[in-house]
């Protein structure tokens, strides 16, 4: 298990329109270990991470995630990576329950009421299941986020500034997430601007003489 | 609206009764199909359900279905309130007319549930949308508005089916090309 990948990245570029946001990547990260992705504003965090998680795709270069190819076998990968996004994937009119439920009735879970029911109340949101996220605070959202990422159990995990927005409390429990999925031997990928926290969750970070996340050639 | 256009003609506007309807069901579509993946964008929950992962296809049915049947009820709405307002008779009975309207719901969703994906990325998706899906639904709008029109006056020469027919394979070649097609459209490829 050691020695299996979690990722592949070979020669992986990115463009959007006339300009590269990765330009080729390459790197690799086992199963079971943690990697902290930094790095300023702009500089292809977000990108990468969403082409791990195949919500889009390289321009160029290959792509492996747990062993299978980022493009052809998307549908695959999906079922065992989570994403935690700037964007929450929430339906504003929809209830915290709803939403995960939603997601939980996709995943085939047998009983999503009660598993999400437990996710919220593990994330301080007990009081508000029945509450649609329209009237939520960026926090609040956050944790439902959080919540709907734990729901599905990823063999890999991909959290994009997992810290923003979150109250004092919230960052708390965000690391014992963190320190908690590591335990379980879940892979995972940070991405943070909170460089010394990032440093203390994670084993690796992205070499910073490598060609990464910034580079525009 | 229709009325003020064209003057105080009771006898003209009864006899358009049927396009009226369908104009009225093919203008409100577009607000009806924009606002369908307007919530998706919101916080980019179409990404959320494809990597939940829900398959595009089974997104798309469940889209299109919802698209016909927000539609359909729509047009439930507004035949009564044509009848009343154009003075028409419903030779052929009420169901006959339901199922057209059914049938027309269906016609419209299928591409326009592709077609409001498209534009739900571009900037001008609101002018986008009519300009890509009218032109496609001329063949259904025709069938629609002759079928309607044809339960309205009666049908003495028997012309009814091939309308219909004409609807129902509209219908089978844009609900195959959007089960086909809609993977395509909304993976970022």
């Amino acid at each position: 298990m050691a020695n299996e990948v979690a990722i592949d990245i070979r020669d992986v570029s990115k463009r959007y329109g006339p300009r590269w946001a990765l330009a080729r990547l390459s790197y690799s990260l086992p199963v079971g270990r943690s990697l902290l992705l930094t790095g300023h504003n702009g500089s292809g965090k977000t990108t990468l991470l969403r082409m791990i998680a195949t919500a889009s795709f390289p321009t160029a270069g290959t792509l492996q995630v747990l062993g299978k190819d980022s493009r052809t076998d998307r549908e695959a990968i999906r079922h065992q990576v989570a994403l935690l996004s700037h964007a929450s994937f929430l339906y504003e009119d929809l209830t915290a329950a709803q939403n995960l439920i939603v997601l939980g009735r996709l995943m085939g879970l047998e009983d999503p009421a009660r598993d999400s029911a437990a996710l919220l109340d593990r994330v301080g949101l007990s009081a508000r299941t029945d509450n649609p996220v329209r009237q939520f605070s960026a926090g609040m959202r956050k944790r439902v986020a959080i919540a709907r990422l734990l729901l599905k159990a990823p063999a890999l995990a991909l959290l994009d500034e997992p810290f923003g927005e979150l109250d004092p409390a919230g960052i708390a429990q965000m690391e014992g997430l963190i320190a908690e999925l590591k335990a379980k031997g879940t892979t995972l990928v940070l991405a943070t601007h909170m460089v010394e926290q990032g440093i203390r969750l994670t084993e690796t970070r992205l070499p910073s003489g490598a060609p990464g996340p910034g580079s525009t050639r | 609206m229709f009325n003020f256009a064209l003057g105080p003609d009771t006898a003209l506007m009864r006899a358009h009764a049927a396009g009226y309807l369908w104009l009225g069901i093919l203008f409100s579509s577009v607000l009806s199909l924009g606002e369908s993946f307007r919530i998706e964008s919101e916080n980019l929950s179409l990404d959320g359900l494809k990597l939940a992962p829900a398959d595009a296809r089974a997104i798309f049915i469940g889209k299109a279905l919802g698209n016909t049947l927000m539609l359909w009820l729509l047009s439930l709405v507004l035949l009564p309130v044509t009848i009343a307002l154009f003075d028409v008779k419903v030779t052929l009975g009420i169901p006959a007319l339901i199922g057209i309207l059914l049938i027309g719901s269906l016609a419209i969703s299928a591409p326009g549930t592709v077609y409001a994906a498209i534009a739900s990325n571009a900037r001008a998706r609101d002018v986008l949308l009519p300009l890509l899906l009218f032109p496609i639904l001329i063949p259904a709008l025709l069938g629609c508005v002759k079928a309607s029109a044809l339960i309205f006056e009666g049908d003495p020469m028997n012309q009814l089916a091939s309308w219909i027919r004409l609807l129902v394979a509209f219908n089978v070649v844009y609900w195959a090309l959007g089960f086909i097609l809609f993977p395509r459209v909304i993976e970022d490829d």
